[in-house]
């Protein structure tokens, strides 16, 4: 049932706990390919500060940069996202089935 | 509230006195009876339900699967709360948060599970919004992610 890397996701969750960096992940679904001054404008960051955020990123596997002469265009990569997804969908499905039969348990012991 | 940590809440209005809730997640003969994400049976419990104790939980899946998760309890308060450490057996530095929470009710118990994953020390400083909000927004873009 824990099937998966640990310290991957890990890399993802601690990646993701950021605002300004799910904010980055945001404009990026929206707008692929931005620059990183096009990425810390509107965040008015400075471009070391910026620089920092998507290195997280990267290191966590959730964007990719690639380098055009003197810009650096930044593009999602969702591998890692959706494995952090399938961990919380598994629990999901791990704890409403328990809960369930949880409930059933003690509501039936409660009329006998 | 701690929602906007990765984590899976369940939300159950339960026609049962706290006592009786409380005594089915902590007594090993009754937790035999539900836990398990399927129809498989449940194998063996530990529960040695105290602070530092720990809990231990064999079950089987109907594909014939075995699990073992493992933990220590970090809170015990008889029939309102009860926190414990899921661990994982191959990351033992990293592990995750289970929380039962049982507020009375006139003829029942409301029950609030949170199952959260713990990243570090450092990140769960910083959540204080919507970890969710990007997630809701992701499937799309995910497309395929079922």
């Amino acid at each position: 049932m824990v099937k998966y890397q640990a310290s991957d996701i890990d890399r993802t969750f601690s990646a993701l706990a950021d605002p300004t960096r799910r904010h980055v992940l945001l404009r990026l679904k929206d707008e692929p390919g931005l620059s990183v001054s096009e990425l810390a404008r509107p965040l008015s960051l400075k471009l070391p500060g910026m620089m920092k955020h998507l290195d997280v990123l990267s290191d966590a596997g959730l964007i990719t940069r690639a380098k055009t002469g003197r810009t650096v265009s930044v593009n999602l990569s969702v591998g890692p996202m959706r494995e952090a997804m399938e961990w919380l969908k598994r629990y999901e499905r791990f704890w409403t089935v328990s809960i369930d039969r949880l409930v059933a348990l003690v509501e039936e012991d409660g009329e006998r | 509230m701690t929602k906007s940590l990765p984590s899976v809440t369940i939300v159950r209005k339960i026609k049962a006195p706290p006592a009786k809730v409380w005594a089915a997640i902590t007594q090993p003969e009754l937790m035999m009876q539900w836990w398990g994400p399927d129809a498989g049976p449940t194998l063996s419990v530990v529960a040695d339900v105290r602070p530092g104790g720990r809990f231990s939980v064999v079950f089987r899946l109907v594909n014939g699967e075995e699990h073992n998760p493992t933990g220590i309890y970090q809170e015990v308060v008889p029939e309102k709360t009860l926190v414990f450490t899921w661990d994982f057996p191959e990351a033992p530095e990293r592990e995750s948060l289970v929380t039962f929470r049982l507020e009375p009710f006139d003829g029942g118990t409301d029950l609030t599970l949170t199952h959260e994953h713990l990243p570090d020390e450092g990140a769960r400083k910083s959540h204080e919004e919507g970890w969710r909000g990007l997630l809701d927004k992701l499937p799309v873009f995910l497309g395929d992610c079922e």
